[in-house]
C-alpha cells in the first residue's frame, strides 16, 4: 500500500514538472515554479566517499554498472565538438556533439553521487553551448552555469537525487537548433546497489533530421529551420545515422540472455514508438522512471524523455528495433538490429525463423497453407501490359515497403532490385527468394546483406506479375517471367 | 580586375605604412534607424552615418601591429588582457598561425587588444547597434532583415566549420560595399554585452517572448530571429578577454561633426 502511494505521488510528480516544462515551451508564462515534493529517501544527505573519473561511453556502449559501490564524488569531462559526419550513404551533415557522438557519451552515475561536471568548448567550434541535465535538481538543469564559448570551459557541480534515466541536452537559443544538430544524450542515476544484473546493456537514442535536401540526396546537407518548424522530419534515426545500429554494427546477444536497452529520444520533435519486431519486453521502466511495466509490445519515448526496456531473448535470429510509427523505419532510418545466436529453441519457437520479420502492413497475409493458391489464377496467360500493371500493384502492396518505391533498397538492411546483379544474374533464384523466402548472407552490388526475406504468399500469377515488374524496370534486364517459370521453381523446391 | 588591383595595392599600402592606413579601407555608412533584435520588438534604433572598414583585420595586418606595439605581442600580453587563446595557433610572437592565410581574418584576440588595435590607427570598434545595421544588408538590399534567402545563407554559414581560414572578401559585398559581415568570423563589437541573453533559452523567455510564442509555420522574420539569436547567444557567452578561434574584428570611424 505504501509502495502504491509513492507511486502514485511520482506519477503525479512527474506529469506536473512533464507539464512544467511543457508550459516554458509553449506558453509565455515563465513564472511557474518547478513542485518540490519531498523525497523518497533523503538522497540529499547520503554522504559521499572518495572520488572517481567517470568512465563515459559513446552509444551503442554504456560504463560498466555502479554495481555495490558508495556514492562518491563523480568527476564528468565531456567535450564538445561541432564536425562533419555521415548521415547515411553520400550524405553528410555538421552534428553538433557531447563527446563526439550522437547521442552524446552515456553517463552513469548513482543516487547521492556529487557530480563535478566539466564541460568543454573544442576551439574549433563556432558556437557557444550549455548542458540542461534533466537529472539535475536546479534552475535550468545546470544550464545557466555551463554557459560557455567556444575555446573554453565551465565545470559546475549537482548531487544526483533521483534515479533514473534522464536525457540531457543542451539549451541554448536556438534551442531546438542545437537539439535537431544532434546536441542530447543520456545520463542513468543508479539506485543504491545498481540495478538488477543483466547480460547485456545497450544505449540506443532516437532522433529526428531535417536537412536541406530531401531524403537521400547527396552531399553536405545543411540544417533546415523551416522544416525543423513544421516537423517534416528528412530522416528519423538511432544513434544520429542510418545504419548506426545494422549490419556490422548490429548489437548482439546470445539465446537465453536479458538484454537491457537504455532507450532515450532526443527528438527535437518527435514522439517515439519503440518497438522490438519478433519481441515482448519483459519490463519496461516507464519514461525512464521507477513504475515498472510488464510484458509491453510497444513503449512511448517522448520527445526529451526516456525508457529503459528489458527482455529475455530465447530464440536466435535478427530483432529488429523500430520506431512503429513505421514509415521512419522503413523510409526514413529509425532501424535497428539486434543479432542473437546459439541453439534454436523448438518449445518456444518453432519453423523456419520469422522472428525479426517485418510484415508490412496491407502486404498479402503470410502463412496461409501454400496448397490452394498455387493453381487458383485463371489459365489465360496475360500480356505484358497485364502482367506490368498486376506487378505494381503487388510491389506496391508487397514488396515496396522493404525494397522502397524506386527499388533502391535500405543500407545494410534491404537489398536494391534496381539494377541489382543478384537479380539480373539468376532469373530461377530470384523467383526462389520471392516463393521460398530467403536468409542468409547475399552479396548485391558489391554490398552483402545478412537478413530475412519473409516467403511472400502470391498466387504464381502475382510472382510471374511482380518478378516481371521489377525487371522490366529500374534498369534491369527486362526478362519477362511465365506463370510455368514461377510454378517450376515453387516445385523443385 | 580594377578591385582586385585596388585592394592589393591597399594591403601593400597598409603593411609599409601601417599607421597611415586610412580612408580608403573604409566605407561610408549612411545613418538611419532600424530594429535591431528580434522581429516583434517595437524599439528602433537610430544610428548616425559613420565609416566602416570594408574587411575584418587580417593576420597580416595584426602582425604589423604587432611589431610596432610589442607589448601586444602573444609572451608579452596580460593576462588580464587576454585569456591563454590569445593568437593560439602563432608559433611565436611574430609568426602567424600557418593553417591561415595572411589575408586571412585575424582571431583569437581579445576584446581589449581589438580596441587597442583600432585605438592605434585613429578609429575604434563599431558599437553593436552600428554593427548590425550593416550586417542587415544583403548584395542589394539595405535592408534584407526580411528575406528569407538571406536569413537561411546566414543560419547556414554560422553552421559551417572553419570559415575563419578563409581570405577576407570571400564571402559576398553588401549594399554598402563592405565584405564579410556573414561567413566569415564573428566580429567583436564596442559594447558585445550589453544585451543580456545569457544562451539559456528558457530564461531568455523574459528577454523575447515571441521566439518561444511564435506559433505556425517559420517565416522570413522567425528566420531573421533565429540567426539574430544565434548572435546575440554567442556575445552573450564572452567576456573582454575571451581569445576565439572564430572570433575577429573591423574598426569603425565617426565622422568629424
Ligand atoms: C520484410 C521485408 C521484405 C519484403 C516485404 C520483401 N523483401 Fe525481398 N528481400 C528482403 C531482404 C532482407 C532480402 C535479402 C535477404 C538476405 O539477406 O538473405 C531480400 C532479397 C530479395 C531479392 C534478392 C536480392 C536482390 O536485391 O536482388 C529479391 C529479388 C527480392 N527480395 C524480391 C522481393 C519481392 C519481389 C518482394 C515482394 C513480393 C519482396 N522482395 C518483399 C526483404 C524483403
Ligand atoms: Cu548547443
Amino acid at each position: 500500500m505504501t509502495r502504491l502511494n509513492l507511486n502514485t505521488t511520482d506519477i503525479i510528480k512527474g506529469v506536473l514538472s512533464f507539464l512544467f516544462f511543457t508550459a516554458l515551451f509553449l506558453s509565455c508564462e515563465s513564472n511557474a515554479t518547478p513542485e518540490n515534493s519531498s523525497q523518497k529517501i533523503d538522497a540529499s544527505e547520503i554522504a559521499v566517499q572518495g572520488e572517481m573519473t567517470a568512465e563515459l561511453t559513446a552509444p551503442p556502449k554504456v560504463p560498466k554498472p555502479i554495481g555495490s559501490r558508495a556514492a562518491t564524488k563523480l568527476i564528468v569531462d565531456m567535450e564538445i565538438l561541432e564536425k562533419e559526419e555521415e548521415m547515411t550513404d553520400g550524405v553528410t551533415y555538421v552534428y553538433w556533439t557531447f563527446g563526439g557522438s550522437v547521442p552524446g557519451s552515456f553517463i552513469r552515475t548513482r543516487i547521492g553521487d556529487e557530480v563535478e561536471f566539466t564541460l568543454k568548448n573544442h576551439p574549433d567550434n563556432k558556437l557557444p553551448h550549455n548542458i540542461d541535465l534533466h537529472a539535475v535538481t536546479g534552475p535550468g538543469g545546470g544550464a545557466t552555469s555551463s554557459f560557455v564559448a567556444p575555446g573554453h570551459q565551465t565545470t559546475f557541480s549537482f548531487k544526483a537525487l533521483n534515479p533514473g534515466l534522464y536525457v540531457y541536452h543542451c539549451a541554448t537559443a536556438p534551442v531546438g537548433m542545437h537539439i535537431a544538430n544532434g546536441m542530447y544524450g543520456l545520463i542513468l542515476v543508479e539506485p543504491a546497489g545498481g540495478l538488477p544484473e543483466v547480460d547485456r546493456e545497450y544505449y540506443v537514442m532516437q532522433g529526428d533530421f531535417y536537412t536541406k535536401g530531401e531524403n537521400g540526396e547527396q552531399g553536405l546537407q545543411a540544417f533546415d529551420m523551416k522544416k525543423a518548424v513544421d516537423e517534416d522530419a528528412d530522416y528519423v534515426v538511432f544513434n544520429g545515422k542510418v545504419g548506426s545500429l545494422t549490419g556490422d554494427n548490429a548489437i548482439t546477444a546470445e539465446v537465453g540472455e536479458t538484454v537491457r536497452l537504455f532507450v532515450g529520444n532526443g527528438g527535437p520533435n518527435l514522439v517515439s514508438s519503440f518497438h522490438v519486431i519478433g519481441e515482448i519486453f519483459d519490463k519496461v521502466n516507464v519514461e525512464g522512471g521507477d513504475m515498472i511495466n510488464k510484458d509491453v509490445q510497444t513503449t512511448l519515448v517522448p520527445a526529451g524523455g526516456s525508457a529503459i526496456v528489458e527482455f529475455k531473448v530465447d530464440v536466435p535470429g535478427t530483432f529488429i528495433l523500430v520506431d512503429h510509427s513505421i514509415f521512419r523505419a522503413f523510409n526514413k532510418g529509425a532501424l535497428g538490429m539486434l543479432t542473437v545466436s546459439g541453439p534454436e529453441n523448438a518449445s518456444v519457437y518453432s519453423g523456419k525463423q520469422q522472428e525479426g520479420i517485418y510484415q508490412p502492413e496491407g502486404g498479402t497475409i503470410q502463412e496461409m497453407p501454400d496448397e490452394g493458391l498455387v493453381n487458383k489464377s485463371p489459365t489465360k496467360a496475360l500480356t505484358l501490359t497485364e502482367k506490368m500493371k498486376l506487378g505494381k500493384t503487388v510491389y506496391d502492396k508487397t514488396c515496396l515497403a522493404c525494397h522502397q518505391p524506386t527499388g533502391r533498397g535500405i543500407t545494410a538492411a534491404f537489398p536494391p532490385l534496381a539494377k541489382s546483379d543478384y537479380l539480373n544474374e539468376d532469373v530461377d533464384r530470384a523467383i526462389g527468394v520471392v516463393v521460398n523466402g530467403k536468409s542468409g548472407e547475399i552479396t548485391v552490388n558489391g554490398e552483402k546483406y545478412n537478413n530475412i526475406m519473409p516467403k511472400q504468399v502470391l498466387s504464381d500469377r502475382e510472382v510471374a506479375s511482380v518478378m516481371t515488374y521489377i525487371y522490366n524496370s529500374w534498369e534491369n534486364n527486362k526478362t519477362e517471367v511465365s506463370e510455368s517459370d514461377v510454378a517450376r521453381v515453387r516445385n523443385s523446391h | 580586375m580594377k578591385r582586385i588591383s585596388f585592394i592589393v595595392l591597399s594591403i601593400f599600402f597598409i603593411q609599409t605604412n601601417f599607421l597611415a592606413q586610412d580612408m580608403p579601407a573604409m566605407k561610408r555608412i549612411n545613418g538611419g534607424d532600424f530594429v535591431p533584435l528580434y522581429g516583434s520588438n517595437e524599439a528602433r534604433v537610430s544610428v548616425e552615418t559613420f565609416l566602416l572598414d570594408i574587411y575584418p583585420v587580417t593576420n597580416e595586418q595584426y602582425l604589423s601591429f604587432l611589431k610596432t606595439n610589442p607589448k601586444w605581442q602573444k609572451s608579452k600580453v596580460i593576462s588580464l588582457f587576454a585569456d591563454k587563446n590569445y593568437l593560439s595557433k602563432w608559433e611565436n610572437d611574430l609568426s602567424p598561425n600557418k593553417e591561415a592565410l595572411p589575408n586571412s581574418p585575424i582571431t583569437n584576440i581579445s576584446w581589449y587588444a581589438a580596441k587597442a588595435y583600432c585605438d592605434c590607427i585613429g578609429k575604434r570598434l563599431p558599437t553593436m547597434d552600428e554593427w548590425e545595421y550593416v550586417a542587415m544588408a544583403s548584395e542589394t538590399k539595405r535592408n534584407a532583415q526580411r528575406d528569407s534567402l538571406f536569413n537561411q545563407r546566414i543560419i547556414e554559414s554560422y553552421e559551417t566549420p572553419q570559415t575563419y581560414k578563409k581570405e577576407v572578401g570571400s564571402t559576398y559585398k553588401n549594399y554598402w560595399g563592405i565584405y564579410d559581415m556573414h561567413g566569415l568570423v564573428w566580429e567583436w563589437t564596442s559594447d558585445f554585452n550589453s544585451v543580456l541573453i545569457s544562451g539559456e533559452s528558457r530564461k531568455d523567455v523574459d528577454t523575447d517572448k515571441s521566439l518561444f510564442c511564435a506559433g505556425g509555420s517559420v517565416n522570413a522574420t522567425d528566420l531573421m530571429d533565429y540567426a539574430a539569436f544565434m548572435r546575440y547567444a554567442f556575445r552573450g557567452s564572452i567576456k573582454a578577454n575571451y581569445c576565439i578561434q572564430s572570433l575577429g574584428f573591423r574598426c569603425a570611424k565617426s565622422l568629424k561633426k
